[in-house]
């Protein structure tokens, strides 16, 4: 036992809340997810459907090139995040049983839906643009894809969040607004790093939108968290989301004071995609961080009414 | 010890309000009654009897011969091959309620008193909760984990694809991926045992009834006929945990009487099912997909009215 009971007599020389627990032993079960795999995921997933978004309104709007470029990268990203879905399983093999009932209780139940239709639509809309054949078809796939990228883009907050990972599910409310602004600096980024400058101007205005945005959610998570909060600021997940930060508002500065021009622009964009990896991998790290001590399950347990 | 084919009815809890993102009730079929286990921790005594059968009965593979220094416990928590285990908290004996510590077990003379410096010993047979809202057949994809005719929760090892989304959706930490085999494991209540009208193999070794077997209600009843005898017997610190049907997972097909706060247990002190906040979280993810519209769209329209502006 540590906390409470087990040090009678001893002087803590910061203090600590006061909590019990077995042998120092976790409560809950850390997720057994691999990070790469599925903080990649989470990012991969951010990039692809935020970008499907702005390749709509950048065709939409006459800025082909753009288009074209992440209507790629939508569909590359969303195939390698399938992979490392897929990859991560205990049982690879038995992937499709994941569409074997359609469960609305279970985030990863949508998300697998969710995923197999938006998957083929951004795939499409990726050929035919690369292709220029059936415009009819990419214009109707792209539409698809940028309709349901949003959701793409935002529910593995849910999934995240639909756990007794106290940093995840403390946070259940910020989450998908954080992982919204996360896939729209993604997104942004690699419109600066893969459209032409003279096509960039959204671009930038998303990248400056979405950093503040996910500042203020960032900020908003940690207010609501109260001492889970420490998981996002101490060790592997402090650094990450300190580097996603540092990242995110250079690469958003960047591209809005140097973005016309192409060095800078793909610099900025990097940036940006870089930093969105570091907030869903910091993210990642504090929900492990969170799960693994006890006083992070019990305190606020204790802490509620 | 008890009958699980009972015609009464169904005794398991159905949707309570509240909680409208949870999928699996426990709710017992078959006009069978909802069966569970109560696990009395004042009179176990730290034979481990529940974890051999448990693990002879299912054949679960060996986890570790370590010692841990944890006590008499070298099991150190459930997991996918442990699924009974028998935690061991060694403690300063607390002041005497009313010059007795002995805990009424028997007929007999009380023991005397304990000296000072002298240690109680803590003793409790954890197990999988088989929760009434069970977060981790509500968060399974492939409908792996199902609620069983008995009320209970169980894992179809045919159709679990090792996704691991039901190891941390678990508030008790209890389910777990088997690293050589990629698929979860836990307690099933000894399913076929049930099938065939006997009690689980732990309720069945355990010697002292510390792990009582057999309809829900029944044991509910039981359990507060106990927690009141301990405390008129001076055992102010016995208490129960997990039987209530309001509490954040709809009370356990599996509770327990304990001597002390659940966390000296390594249990959760107020455990709740995230489904309940399931559709709070949606709501959440639809309008942060709207916010991350709308972010696009201005960043389309913002460019062009500044365009606008600079050329007119
Ligand atoms: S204790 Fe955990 S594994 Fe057991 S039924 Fe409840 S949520 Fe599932
Ligand atoms: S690991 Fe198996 S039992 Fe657990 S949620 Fe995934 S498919 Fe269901």
């Amino acid at each position: 036992m540590k906390g409470a009971r087990g040090t009678k007599g001893e002087q803590a020389m910061v203090p600590r809340a006061e909590f019990a627990s077995y042998y120092g032993r976790p409560v809950i079960k850390p997720p057994s997810w691999s990070a790469t795999d599925i903080a990649g995921y989470f990012f991969l997933g951010g990039l692809a459907g935020a970008g499907s978004v702005l390749a709509a309104a950048s065709q939409l709007t006459g800025r082909r090139r753009t288009a074209t470029a992440l209507k790629v990268s939508s569909a590359a990203a969303v195939s390698c995040s399938a992979a490392a879905l897929i990859h991560d399983l205990g049982r690879p093999g038995r992937f499709t049983h994941m569409l074997r009932v359609f469960k609305p209780t279970s985030p990863m139940s949508m998300g697998s839906w969710l995923l197999s239709v938006y998957g083929p639509l951004s795939g499409v809309a990726a050929l035919t643009a690369v292709t220029g054949r059936l415009p009819r078809t990419g214009t109707a796939a792209t539409a698809g894809a940028a309709l349901l990228g949003p959701a793409v883009a935002t529910y593995t907050a849910v999934l995240a969040a639909d756990t007794a990972v106290p940093a995840w599910h403390g946070a259940h409310r910020e989450l998908p607004y954080l992982f919204a602004a996360s896939a729209t600096a993604a997104a942004a980024g690699m419109a600066l790093v893969a459209g032409p400058p003279g096509e960039s101007a959204p671009a930038r205005c998303a990248a400056a939108l979405a950093a503040a945005a996910e500042t203020a959610t960032d900020r908003a998570a940690e207010h609501r968290l109260g001492m889970v909060a420490e998981t996002y600021r101490e060790g592997r997940a402090g650094t990450l989301l300190r580097t996603a930060r540092t990242l995110t508002l250079a690469g958003a500065a960047g591209a809005v004071l140097l973005g016309r021009h192409r060095p800078a622009a793909a610099a900025s964009g990097l940036a940006l995609l870089a930093g969105s990896a570091c907030t869903r991998f910091g993210v990642f790290a504090a929900g492990v961080a969170s799960a693994e001590d006890p006083k992070y399950t019990v305190v606020p347990q204790r802490e509620e009414h | 010890m008890t009958e699980t084919t009972g015609t009464t009815g169904t005794t398991g809890t159905t949707g309570t309000t509240g909680t409208a993102g949870t999928a699996g009730t426990a709710q017992a079929g078959d006009g069978r009654e909802r069966v569970g286990f109560f696990t009395d921790t004042s009179v176990c005594i730290g034979c481990k009897a529940c974890e051999v059968a448990c693990k002879e009965w299912n054949a679960i593979p060996e986890d570790g011969l370590s010692l841990t220094g944890m006590s008499y416990d070298n099991t150190q928590a459930l997991g996918a091959s442990t699924w009974r285990h028998v935690a061991f908290i060694e403690q300063p004996a607390r002041p005497a309620p009313e010059g007795r510590t002995q805990l009424p077990l028997a007929d007999g003379p009380p023991e005397p008193p304990p000296a000072d410096g002298e240690f109680r010993w803590l003793m409790s047979s954890d197990v999988c909760k088989h929760c009434t809202h069970a977060a981790c057949l509500d968060v399974c994809p492939t409908g792996s984990l199902f609620r069983t005719e008995f009320g209970t929760v169980v894992v179809q090892e045919d159709i679990c694809n090792g996704c691991g989304y039901c190891v941390p959706a678990c508030p008790y930490g209890v389910i777990e991926q088997r690293p050589a085999d990629g698929r979860v494991f836990k307690c099933t209540m000894c399913y076929d045992r049930l099938g065939a009208g006997q009690e689980p193999a732990c309720a069945k070794a355990c010697p002292t009834e510390s792990i009582q077997f057999g309809p829900l209600d029944e044991l509910r009843e039981r359990a507060a006929l106990r927690v009141d005898q301990l405390h008129e017997a001076g055992v102010s610190d016995a208490r129960l945990y997990g039987h209530d049907p309001d509490d954040g997972v709809g009370g356990d097909g599996a509770f327990f009487l304990l001597l002390d706060e659940p966390e000296v247990y390594g249990l959760p002190p107020k455990p709740r099912v995230t489904t309940r906040d399931l559709p709070a979280m949606w709501k959440h993810a639809g309008a942060a997909a709207l916010s991350l519209l709308g972010t696009a769209a201005l960043s389309f329209v913002l460019p062009a009215l500044a365009r606008r502006k600079r050329t007119s």
